[in-house]
C-alpha cells in the first residue's frame, strides 16, 4: 500500500514555472498554495502579482488573481479589500516593486493599516531586467549598475522595510523570515499562516518579508548562495519578529 | 426636483446615483468640491471613500474595485490626471470599468487654476502608453455633467473601458439648476470576469500582460474591434443650424456655450453661421464634420488651447474645406466678440465682412 | 429678460450667500441661471467675484463681460469692478465702506450695510442688508421669495441665524 506523504497542492497549477534554477519564488508560491488548500480558502482568497520576476504568479497559483502596476499592489489590493471586505486578500512583490517604485503605496497602505497580507520577497537584487541595484541591496554586493559594489556615498543604504513601517501605529504584524534551510523553510511557513491568520482575524496589516535567494544575479551556486543568505544578508536583514498584536511592547 | 449646485458636485451625486460605491481621490484645485462631496455623500450610503496618498494610488485603488466588480471612480484635475495615467493605460490594458473626471486647468506643468482645455491630446489621444482608447465624453452645462456620468458608467460596464469626463474649471464650479433623472440600465452584461473568489468556477485572471509571442498583438486586434464597434455605436454630438449655415464653428465644453452665443446672435443677418458640438470627443463625430465640409465655406474650431482638437477637425475634414483656428490659453476664456472678429476676418467674402463687422458690435 | 449682476467683496463678507439666494429665488421661479465663483489663489481676505446671470432665455457664457448690476462691498471691490458696469447699469454699494468719486452715469443705490449690520448685532449680516437694498430697487423677486431660500438653507443651522438675516433683509429694503 502507498502513503501520499508529499504532493503538489492543488492550489498550485500544473504550469511550469519560468524561475531560475535556485530561486526562492517557487518555494513562496507552493508555501502559499499550501495553506490556501489546509484551510480550505481557495475559493476565497484573492491574490495581487507584482511587475518583476514573480508577475506570472497567477499562471501558478489557481485562484483569483489581478496584475497591478509596478509597485501598486498595495493601492489595488486596498481597491478589492473595499469590495470584498471578508475574502482573503494578498500582494506578493519583489524588492524592487514593494521598497522602490511602490514605497508610498506600501507605507500609506501600512498607515491606514490595510486588513490585507503583504508578502515581500527580498533577494537584494532586480532579476527581471537582468540584475540591477535594488533598493535592499546591501553595501558592497555587486550589481549590474553597481559594477563596483554598492557604497553608501553613491546609493546609499539598503531599506529595512519591516523596521520602516514597524514605526507606524498602523501596522499589525511584520516578521523577516528566509528561505536558507528546511527549518528556515518551516519558519517562512509559519509566518505567512500568521500573516493570514491578522487578517482573517481582522487584526490589520500584516507583512512577510521573506529573505530569498537569486543565484544568477549573485553570480553564485544555489549552495552558496544560501550560505550568503546566512552569513552575510541576515546581517543586513536580521531574522525575526518585528512587530506583533499578540506580543504588544 | 432642481437643484442649484456645481458641476463638481453635480457630477459626485450623479456618480452615487448611478451605483458608483467606490471613489478614490486627491486633492486638487479645481476639483475640490467633488471630492469634498464624495467624503460626505459615500459614507451615507454605505460606499468607500478613501483620500489616497497620491494620483496613482488612487487610480491603482480604482483599477483594484474595478477588478474586483465595483462601479469605481476617481477625479482630478489636469496635474493629476497626468500622474494617473500609469493606471489609466492598465485599465484599459486590462478592459476594466470605471470613470476618470478630469476638472481642466490651465498647463503645462502646475499652469494655473483657472479653465483650460488643453488636456484633449492626452485625454483622446491615449495619454499613457500602448494603442488603446478611453471613451471621453465633454459636457458643456452642469446638467448635461450629472447626464454624461450616468451615461459613462453604462459605457464603461458595457464595454469593459475606461471612461474620461473631459470638464473644465468653468464646468466644475459653475452652479447651474440640475436634475437627477436617470436611470441605470439594467440590460448590462453580467461582470462574470471579475474577481470574487474563485467558488464553483475557474480561476479570474485581470492581467495586461501577454509575454507569449503573438499573444499580445492578438489582445490588441480584440481591442481594435472594440473601439471600432464604440466608433459605431456611440458617436454623439449637437448640430445646430448646419444645413444653410456658410461657417461652421466646431467646439465643445465651454467654448461651445460661447460659441451657441455666437451662432444665435448671427441669426439677424444673412451670413449663416452653425455649429458642431462633439459630445463624445472620442470617438470623435468625424463623419457629420466631413458631410458639412462638403457645403461650407469654411469651418472654424475654438478651443481654450493652442489648437488640439482642431487637428481631429482637419483630419475629419481632409481639405475639402479651409478650418480655422480661435483659440485662448492660460486660464483665458474666448468671448463672443473675438470669435466673431475671428470669423470676420476669416471670411472670403468682404460683403460679408462688413455685415459681420456691424454684427460684432452687437452686445 | 436678462440681469447680469457682478457681486463683489472681501471674501469672507458673505458674497457667495447673497448670489445663492437670489439664484436659488431665480431657479425655483423658472428662470434660467448661472451662477460663478471667480476665486483668488487666497482662501481669506482677497477679492471674491461672483458672476450672477438670471434670464428668461438660455445662458451662454457664465462670464459677465458687461454687467445690469454691480454690487460690491469694499473699496478694492469698487475700484477694481466699477469699468464692468453698463453704461445705464445699477451699482449697489456699501456706503460704509466705499467712498464714491463721481460716477454719473449709473444709478447709485448707497447702502451703510456694515453700520446697518452692526446695529443689528451681527456685521455678518451685511450681506443680506445689500440684498433687501438690491431686492427693492430691482424687484426681480418678493422677499418671501428670499426668505423661502434663506429658510431651505440655514436648514439645520440654528434657528436664531433666521431672524437676524430675515432683520438683516427689511432693513435693507427699508434703507432705500
Amino acid at each position: 500500500m502507498q502513503t501520499i506523504i508529499y504532493e503538489k497542492p492543488k492550489t498550485l497549477t500544473d504550469t511550469p514555472t519560468h524561475f531560475c534554477p535556485g530561486c526562492g519564488h517557487g518555494i513562496v508560491l507552493r508555501l502559499i498554495a499550501e495553506i490556501i488548500d489546509t484551510w480550505g480558502i481557495r475559493s476565497k482568497t484573492i491574490g495581487l502579482a507584482p511587475v518583476g520576476c514573480a508577475v506570472l504568479a497567477y499562471n501558478y497559483l489557481d485562484i483569483d488573481m489581478c496584475e497591478a502596476a509596478h509597485g501598486r499592489p498595495p493601492a489595488v489590493a486596498t481597491g478589492i479589500k473595499r469590495v470584498h471586505p471578508d475574502h482573503v486578500v494578498f500582494t506578493y512583490q519583489g524588492d524592487g516593486d514593494l521598497a522602490a517604485i511602490g514605497t508610498a503605496e506600501i507605507i500609506h497602505a501600512a498607515n491606514r493599516g490595510e486588513n490585507i497580507t503583504f508578502i515581500f520577497v527580498n533577494n537584494a537584487v532586480y532579476g527581471m531586467t537582468s540584475g540591477q541595484m535594488a533598493p535592499t541591496t546591501m553595501l558592497g554586493q555587486k550589481t549590474a549598475t553597481t559594477p563596483s559594489g554598492r557604497d553608501v556615498i553613491n546609493y546609499g543604504n539598503p531599506i529595512r522595510i519591516c523596521e520602516l513601517l514597524a514605526v507606524l501605529d498602523g501596522s499589525s504584524y511584520l516578521e523577516r523570515v528566509s528561505l536558507s534551510s528546511p527549518e528556515n523553510i518551516r519558519k517562512t511557513k509559519k509566518a505567512l499562516e500568521k500573516g493570514f491568520k491578522t487578517q482573517i482575524e481582522k487584526r490589520g496589516f500584516s507583512l512577510i518579508e521573506i529573505l530569498s535567494p537569486c543565484p544568477i544575479y549573485w553570480r553564485m551556486d544555489a549552495n552558496e548562495s544560501m550560505k550568503y543568505i546566512d552569513e552575510d544578508m541576515t546581517r543586513t536583514f536580521p531574522l525575526g519578529v518585528v512587530k506583533d498584536w499578540e506580543h504588544k511592547n | 426636483m432642481k437643484q442649484l449646485l456645481t458641476g463638481n458636485e453635480a457630477a459626485a451625486e450623479a456618480a452615487i446615483l448611478a451605483g458608483c460605491r467606490y471613489y478614490y481621490g486627491y486633492p486638487i484645485t479645481p476639483q475640490n468640491e467633488l471630492i469634498n462631496y464624495m467624503s460626505v455623500r459615500m459614507p451615507q450610503v454605505g460606499g468607500t471613500f478613501i483620500q489616497a496618498e497620491s494620483e496613482i494610488a488612487a487610480i491603482s485603488m480604482v483599477h483594484g474595485s474595478a477588478a474586483a466588480g465595483g462601479r469605481s471612480m476617481t477625479s482630478s484635475s489636469s496635474p493629476g490626471i497626468s500622474l494617473k495615467q500609469e493606471g489609466i493605460s492598465y485599465l484599459a490594458g486590462s478592459e476594466l470599468p470605471c470613470v476618470i473626471i478630469n476638472i481642466q486647468r490651465g498647463g503645462p506643468g502646475l499652469g494655473d487654476i483657472s479653465a483650460s482645455q488643453a488636456d484633449y491630446f492626452q485625454a483622446v489621444k491615449g495619454g499613457g502608453h500602448g494603442d488603446y482608447h478611453t471613451i471621453v465624453l465633454a459636457p458643456s452645462s452642469v446638467q448635461e455633467m450629472a447626464d454624461l456620468v450616468y451615461d459613462a458608467f453604462d459605457m464603461s460596464d458595457n464595454y469593459r473601458n475606461p471612461v474620461m469626463i473631459l470638464g473644465d474649471a468653468q464646468i466644475g464650479q459653475l452652479m447651474e439648476p440640475v436634475e437627477f433623472y436617470k436611470k441605470q440600465k439594467n440590460n448590462l452584461p453580467a461582470k462574470n470576469w471579475s474577481l470574487t473568489g474563485a467558488q464553483g468556477r475557474k480561476r479570474n485572471i485581470i492581467k495586461s500582460f501577454y509575454p507569449v509571442k503573438g499573444e499580445l498583438e492578438e489582445f490588441n486586434a480584440h481591442l481594435q474591434k472594440k473601439y471600432k464597434m464604440i466608433e459605431e455605436h456611440e458617436i454623439r454630438y449637437e448640430a445646430i443650424n448646419i444645413h444653410e449655415a456658410d461657417i461652421i464653428l466646431v467646439a465643445y465644453g465651454t467654448s461651445a456655450r460661447i460659441c451657441k452665443e455666437v451662432v444665435k446672435k448671427s441669426q439677424q443677418f444673412k451670413f449663416k453661421v452653425g455649429m458642431v458640438r462633439p459630445i463624445t470627443l472620442w470617438p470623435f463625430p468625424k463623419e457629420i464634420i466631413r458631410r458639412i465640409s462638403e457645403k461650407v465655406q469654411c469651418i472654424l474650431t475654438v478651443e481654450m488651447s493652442a489648437g488640439q482638437m482642431v487637428e481631429d477637425v482637419r483630419l475629419a475634414v481632409e481639405s475639402r474645406c479651409p478650418v480655422h483656428f480661435y483659440g485662448r490659453t492660460g486660464g483665458g476664456v474666448p468671448t463672443s466678440l473675438e470669435v466673431i472678429r475671428k470669423i470676420v476676418e476669416i471670411v472670403p467674402d468682404n460683403k460679408v465682412a462688413n455685415t459681420l463687422l456691424k454684427l460684432a458690435e452687437v452686445k | 429678460m436678462t440681469e447680469k449682476i457682478i457681486l463683489a467683496g472681501f471674501g469672507g463678507q458673505g458674497m457667495m450667500l447673497l448670489g445663492k439666494l437670489l439664484a436659488q429665488a431665480a431657479m425655483v421661479s423658472g428662470k434660467f441661471v448661472t451662477y460663478f465663483p471667480s476665486y483668488g489663489t487666497e482662501v481669506r481676505g482677497g477679492t471674491a467675484v461672483y458672476h450672477l446671470i438670471i434670464s428668461s432665455e438660455e445662458i451662454f457664457s457664465p462670464l459677465i463681460e458687461e454687467a445690469d448690476t454691480l454690487i460690491v462691498m469694499n473699496q478694492p471691490s469698487y475700484q477694481k469692478f466699477k469699468g464692468i458696469l453698463k453704461a445705464d447699469g445699477l451699482l449697489v454699494l456699501n456706503s460704509s465702506l466705499i467712498k464714491l468719486k463721481n460716477h454719473s452715469d449709473v444709478r447709485i443705490q448707497k447702502v451703510p450695510a456694515t453700520e446697518i449690520a452692526n446695529k443689528l448685532g451681527n456685521v455678518l449680516v451685511s450681506n443680506i442688508v445689500m440684498l433687501g437694498a438690491y431686492l427693492i430697487t430691482k424687484k426681480l423677486f418678493s422677499a418671501n421669495q428670499i426668505l423661502d431660500q434663506l429658510k431651505i438653507i440655514l436648514k439645520g443651522k440654528r434657528g436664531d441665524l433666521f431672524a437676524i438675516n430675515k432683520q438683516a433683509l427689511e432693513s435693507g429694503i427699508q434703507a432705500i
